[in-house]
């Protein structure tokens, strides 16, 4: 490397965003509140069930069922996930249409954890020039507790993130025993660990340069927007004025002052600049990092506040509203999105609620394709797999119909009990016996009925196989 | 091709190149690599030491580096089918034995094997769950070991293997039959008539097998043969019977119906050709032909019985 290579990469700034209160602060901590004990409490939570795991929410990868509560989705109804998923796609372009990065701002959990990071090290290392004072200086005592304090309880939280991760996926109370007791199987330690990580070094380090380099969303999201999409903006006409912006100097100190010598309503304290998790100055206009946390709100209400000025110098609005036009909601974008996303919420819903209770499938065993008996009956052999998709027993029935001499032997398990979830796999034979006047039926079809004749009354399955006979000459 | 030429850009600010130019303008710029790619590379250098010790690895002389590592599980002993503890070093293959043995698929497959151990066949047929493990194990234990004769789904050949899949059983076709067969093995045997009788009477006596199974309709021919076969001078209803049915206890084939087992007779369109082939079996009897492996030691106990259950279902009697 030569001396006067430029670097390729700017160095990360460091941010120090500076806590603020205010009703989006307290909206965002709801949200995040709310959030962490569904998250963290979801997996302790039990539920009854007949036969199967007593888990409210648990994906039993090696069971092959999903449990939601009451919802218990069987590896054949896996297609609701695709469902789900464009459900939630359509959905954020539906809100990112309308309201802008919302996704971003309260609910993502890059944002979420981030903030409760961030908490943490407000709480540990004290306020914005308490931090830059820290990092500034030498490593003494003070700071490598205060600074391996903040490592320790994030590293603390990232493990717990983690762990709970992984117990969606087991049982709960059994896998943070045995993770603990070093007895869990590798795949969760794997699991744990690398969220572990992730979670540490996504929202302890690298924060907001995951939404500004790492995320797709984000980026796409600016692709929705339009002139009437709610964004996060500073009001430039108010805030600079005809001469720009000044500090609450001497004779500039009332509104009614400054108006007259033309100059905005903005002081210039920095607050709002501070305060962002992203560390931009939104008074510079829409930027593409800004992830509508509204923080910046917050923090020029205060102040306005303070100088019982009137408050929005900074606040949601669009850029028509802006630029003093009229803001449709109702446009064909947001509607064609609504539409789509009703359509797509209906269609699952209608899937989850008309779900089969019980399948069944019938297959011909094609090696013998059939056996001649001594009679000179011909025999063919099936297999029957039943499935019982109810918490319930069910007690099925299986029969054919369409023939009158053909005879169905199932050594007595025409009728069959299943156990909730439970499911069998059945060898089912039929026999066509020789027709003494000579005119032979010719079957070359079987038709089974699978009813459930005790648990639900459904409609039967009708599976229609084919019968094999030998080639005459 | 390249040329080794100056660097084009130069002063404050230019990213070095390799100094190769293609083309007359293409040029390879010389970056360093990125640090965390570095770092982790030394990672890895770091790691794979630490690897060398803790898992086999290096050949010493006649030996290797046995590592630290060990992993143990269970084992079946094939000559007595006892369980017994194993431990070994750490490999993948060590790993996979160890989640085999503790997946909880296993300790079901423990328990379904031990019920069917304690139950009787008449218990296993009237239970589904037990038969549904009998045919998926069933299956693999045929596949493995009958298939190769008796055809993958016991179809059998028809002339060398009986099949399994019909009703007619040389030795008897209910489970515990099925049962013994597999255990101890069976020698098919008859005698060659081709000494003890004259060749009218041999041919007599396929007109009259013919007739039993309505291949041909009964005349003076036949009805000799039937004297030959009912009576002292041929004797065969010794082993199949006076109604032609055949004994379990002696292997003989039912001549009544229309499944044949030791020649193909179905296989044959013209009626001399059928009289031909089944005289050269009276004549020449079958000796040492047609032998079904014992399998009690070779096979564990549990699979055979659960053999006999599979083969069974395919097509058993009462």
């Amino acid at each position: 490397m030569s001396e006067e290579t430029a670097p390729l990469y700017q160095k990360r700034i460091q941010i120090y965003p500076r806590s603020v209160k205010g009703r989006f602060r307290n909206l965002k901590t709801g949200m995040l509140v709310l959030a962490y004990l569904i998250y963290y409490l979801l997996p302790w939570l039990r539920w009854e069930r007949l036969n199967a795991p007593d888990q409210a929410v648990l994906y039993d990868l090696p069971g092959r069922h999903f449990y939601i509560f009451g919802l218990t989705i069987q590896v054949q109804d896996i297609f609701w996930l695709a469902g789900a998923l464009i459900i939630f796609a359509i959905l954020l372009f539906f809100v990112t249409g309308l309201a802008g990065r919302v996704w971003c701002g309260y609910f993502c959990f890059q944002t979420l954890w981030t903030d409760l990071f961030i908490m943490i090290e407000h709480w540990l290392q004290g306020e914005r020039p308490a931090r830059m004072r820290l990092d500034k200086g030498p490593w003494n005592r003070e700071k490598i507790i205060k600074k391996g304090g903040t490592y320790a309880v994030w590293l603390l939280v990232a493990f717990w993130t983690g762990l709970t991760f992984t117990m969606y996926w087991t049982d709960a109370p059994t896998l943070v025993v045995d993770t603990l007791l070093g007895r869990a199987p590798y795949p969760a330690y794997f699991t744990t660990l690398f969220l572990t990580a992730t979670t540490f070094v996504m929202a302890g380090l690298a924060r907001e340069q995951v939404c500004t380099y790492m995320c797709p969303y984000a980026r796409f999201q600016s692709a929705m927007f339009d002139h009437d999409t709610l964004i996060v903006s500073y009001d430039t006409a108010r805030g600079e004025g005809a001469r720009g912006r000044a500090h609450l100097g001497k004779g500039l100190k009332l509104r009614e002052e400054r108006q007259a010598q033309g100059v905005g309503d903005c002081i210039e304290c920095g607050y709002c600049v501070q305060v962002c998790p992203v560390g931009i100055d939104i008074r510079k206009g829409l930027q593409y990092q800004c992830i509508s946390c509204a923080l910046c709100i917050d923090a020029c209400d205060t102040i306005m506040d303070n100088l019982h000025w009137p408050r929005g110098l900074v606040g949601y609005t669009s850029e028509n509203a802006l630029n003093g036009r009229k803001t449709t909601l109702l446009k064909p974008k947001t509607v064609g999105y609504g539409v789509i996303l009703t359509a797509a919420v209906g269609i699952l819903t209608w899937s989850i609620s008309t779900r089969a209770l019980y399948t069944a499938t019938v297959e011909q065993i094609r090696q013998p394709l059939y056996s001649q008996l001594t009679d000179g009956s011909i025999r063919n052999t099936y297999e029957i797999k039943l499935n019982n998709k109810l918490t319930a027993p069910l007690t099925m029935g299986i029969g054919i119909e369409g023939t009158s001499s053909a005879i169905l032997d199932m050594e007595g398990m025409e009728r069959i009990e299943l156990e909730p979830q439970g499911r069998i796999k059945l060898v089912a034979r039929v026999q066509v016996p020789p027709d003494p006047t000579g005119v032979d039926e010719e079957i070359d079809s079987i038709t089974f009925v699978i009813q459930p004749v005790a648990g639900v009354t459904a409609d039967p399955i009708r599976r229609e196989v084919p019968f094999s006979r030998p080639e005459t000459d | 091709m390249s040329e080794n030429t100056q660097n084009k850009q130069q002063g404050p600010g230019a990213v070095q190149t390799t100094g190769h130019a293609w083309d007359g303008d293409l040029q390879e710029y010389n970056n360093p690599l990125p640090r965390w790619w570095l770092w982790c590379f030394y990672g890895t250098v770091v790691f794979s030491v630490i690897y060398w010790f803790i898992y086999p690895s290096w050949p010493v002389g006649q030996t290797w580096l046995k590592g630290f590592g060990t992993v143990s599980y269970t084992v079946v002993d094939k000559a007595t089918g006892k369980e017994k503890p194993q431990e070994y070093r750490w490999n993948t293959r060590s790993l996979l034995l160890e989640d085999l043995d503790n997946a909880a698929n296993n300790a079901q497959r423990k328990a379904m094997l031990a019920k069917v151990r304690a139950a009787s066949f008449d218990e296993i047929v009237k239970d589904p769950k037990m038969m549904e493990f009998a045919r998926s194990v069933g299956k693999g234990l045929f596949g493995d070991n009958c298939a190769a004769c008796h055809g993958r789904g016991g179809e059998g050949v028809v002339g060398l293997y009986p099949n399994l899949t019909d009703d007619d059983w040389l030795w008897g076709g209910s489970m515990a039959q099925i049962h013994q067969t597999l255990l101890q093995g069976r020698n098919g045997f008859m005698p060659a008539f081709g000494q003890v009788l004259k060749p009218e009477q041999v041919d007599d006596v396929a007109e009259y097998v013919l007739t039993l199974s309505a291949e041909t309709r009964p005349s003076d021919a036949s009805e000799r043969g039937k004297e030959i076969f009912q009576g002292q001078v041929g004797g065969c209803y010794y082993c199949h019977g006076a109604d032609a049915k055949g004994l379990a206890s002696q292997g003989s084939a039912n001549l009544t119906d229309k499944i044949w087992t030791v020649i193909n007779l179905p296989a044959q369109k013209a009626l001399q050709d059928k009289k031909n082939l089944l005289k050269t079996l009276v004549a020449n009897g079958v000796s040492n032909t047609r032998i079904m492996p014992f399998w009690k030691g070779r096979l564990q106990d549990d699979d055979i019985k659960l053999l006999a259950v599979y083969v069974h279902q395919l097509g058993g009697t009462k």
